[in-house]
């Protein structure tokens, strides 16, 4: 872990009581937190869009397209929320359907053929459950992106800006290196769906945040998370400048590191992390 | 009214003894079912051809010739990263799950021969907690994957999953991306893998290893899907359409290669692969 990386303290002043991971949740979703297109704007310059996924429509909640940062050229991509009842309806509150993650594919085959570092940033409750999306094959769509991030010869760097909503996040965060805001929150299961199945009431959701153990310092203590980014006091909400300008200095800093590593060696690499993903027990060399 | 209660109630207690060794209700078309004359038929009933849940087990003799000649991470036990507790405490919830149907987690991960040929094969079991998946099915997949590489030989995989194992929290997440990239590795490997999904088949193992077979299969009338069909009713409040989300609504949209009833799997699966192997 880098000097960078910080233990989630809490996200008032330094000496006030450290937050519980429920309300980390409630920062993670706050509406006023930067989306993916402020970090581009903020960030970035020769920004340019690329819509669609060729085979069926285009989704936006799924921006991606080429923008240079810090005088490099990259394909960015990430979940897109709205700003209001309007915008959250265009963008689907930052649920993508299939279609955004076969752009999301796209878009990576692209920056491949091209040489191009992918950046992608993560802030989704989860990907849509409707009946489109399953007869469309929402499932088939993210598995595919694992399968193709696994075998990306670029380098890819993962943000966890806002929510992390298990497959609809991972869909597009099979990285290299997976940074993660101090707010923000990453889990197999939203606590409220969690403790639905598991203590059949969603008023349990306090309980499940605690047992999920889904914020930036549990997955950092997990090796699940390779650097935590500081917030600006209180969240990010209140200075969404000074938060992208923090998530741009770690991105740059990674990918400085990753292109010095040829494409079999990012694969193999990558492959050895998620590998390594996982506990048990073996009974065996007990 | 307890004159009727009192009548009706040694009749029931009468009935379920009957059924528990000699007959069963199909689910599917209500037959009472004679269980020797069932089990004969692989559990599909003979009426309406709907196929009963089988075990790990039971598919590994009906498509491997002699099963597993070796598994793969049998002393694998999953541990408790989180120290999750619910209603009860994780650990205490394998305990019981290992003694209800053995100490597999929810896959037997191995290598044998199918009509000759060596597989390296993992199949999913569902009454292991859901068939859901953990540390534990992540690195059996990796193994038997890897397993497959080394020797050269096609993989094939048998899903009946609720998905990811929430106790396991992050970790469980984690193996959907352990299982694409072990797959990544299997096909730049030029070496084929078949995906069977058998009912139900949903959550994060439909969003990783089940959807990606260089053939998907599936058994008539099984649930695949993404989201579970009653998340999607609370998220759309609306009635879901018939048949959706059964094997043969996916074949339709494009999602399967094929719907094979289990009499004819192992013969299906031997013929694919000697046109891919």
């Amino acid at each position: 872990m880098s000097d960078e990386t910080r233990s989630g303290k809490a996200a008032g002043p330094e000496d006030s009581e450290p937050l519980s991971r429920y309300e980390r949740v409630k920062l993670a979703r706050h509406p006023d937190r930067p989306f993916t297109l402020d970090y581009i704007r903020i960030l970035c310059s020769d920004w340019i869009e690329l819509h669609g996924d060729r085979k069926f429509r285009d989704d936006p909640a799924i921006v991606g397209g080429w923008a240079t940062l810090a005088g490099r050229s990259v394909m960015i991509i990430g979940h897109q929320k709205g700003r209001g009842m309007k915008e959250n309806l265009l963008r689907n509150f930052g649920s993508p359907h299939p279609e955004g993650y076969r752009k999301a594919e796209r878009l990576m085959q692209l920056a491949a053929k091209f040489g191009r570092p992918v950046v992608t940033l993560v802030d989704t409750q989860g990907a849509y459950p409707g009946i489109g999306a399953e007869e469309r094959g929402q499932a088939e769509a993210i598995a595919r992106n694992l399968q193709v991030m696994a075998g990306l010869p670029v380098p890819i760097v993962t943000v966890i800006i806002g929510e992390g909503g298990s497959g609809g996040a991972l869909g597009i965060a099979v990285a290299d290196r997976v940074l993660m805001l101090e707010n923000a929150i990453y889990s197999v299961i939203s606590p409220e769906g969690c403790a639905a199945i598991l203590w059949r009431s969603r008023d349990r959701a306090e309980d499940a945040a605690e047992a999920l153990k889904l914020t930036a310092t549990d997955l950092a203590e997990f090796a699940v998370v390779d650097e935590v980014i500081r917030e600006p006091n209180g969240g990010a909400h209140l200075d969404p400048d000074a938060t992208a300008l923090a998530v741009g200095s770690a991105v740059e800093r990674h990918l400085d590191e990753l292109v010095e590593f040829s494409g079999d060696e990012l694969i193999e690499r990558r492959r050895e992390k998620f590998y390594a993903m996982g506990r048990w027990e073996d009974t065996a060399s007990a | 009214m307890t004159w009727f209660r009192k009548e009706k109630q040694p009749l029931v207690a009468q009935k379920r003894e009957l059924a528990a060794d000699v007959w069963e209700k199909c689910e599917g078309c209500g037959a009472a079912l004679y269980v020797r004359k069932l089990e004969e038929n692989d559990r599909v009933c003979p009426d309406c051809g709907h196929h009963f849940r089988i075990s790990a087990r039971e598919y590994l003799q009906l498509l491997f010739d002699d099963g597993f000649e070796e598994e793969f991470g049998e002393s694998l036990r999953s541990a408790d990263p989180l120290e999750f507790v619910d209603s009860k405490a994780y650990p205490e919830r394998i305990e019981a799950a290992e003694a209800r149907v053995g100490a597999h987690d929810a896959i037997l991960a191995g290598a044998g021969h199918i009509d000759g040929r060596l597989v390296c094969g993992g199949i999913m079991e569902f009454g292991f907690i859901g068939g859901s998946m953990g540390s534990v099915v992540g690195e059996k997949i990796a193994r038997l994957l890897d397993a497959a590489v080394e020797r050269s030989a096609p993989a094939l995989i048998v899903s009946a999953s609720g998905g990811a194992r929430m106790q396991e929290g992050i970790f469980s997440l984690m193996q959907l991306a352990k299982s694409a990239t072990a797959l990544h590795r299997l096909a730049a490997a030029g070496l084929p893998y078949i995906s069977i999904l058998t009912h139900p088949t949903t959550g994060g193992v439909t969003a990783s290893f089940a959807m990606l077979g260089d053939v998907n299969l599936a058994e008539p009338g099984a649930l695949v899907g993404f989201a579970g069909p009653r998340v999607i009713k609370e998220t759309i409040r609306q009635d879901l359409p018939d048949a959706f989300q059964t094997a043969e609504f996916l074949e339709e949209h494009g999602m399967l290669d094929c719907i094979v009833a289990r009499q004819d799997l192992k013969q299906t699966v031997s013929t694919l692969l000697a046109h891919m192997c």
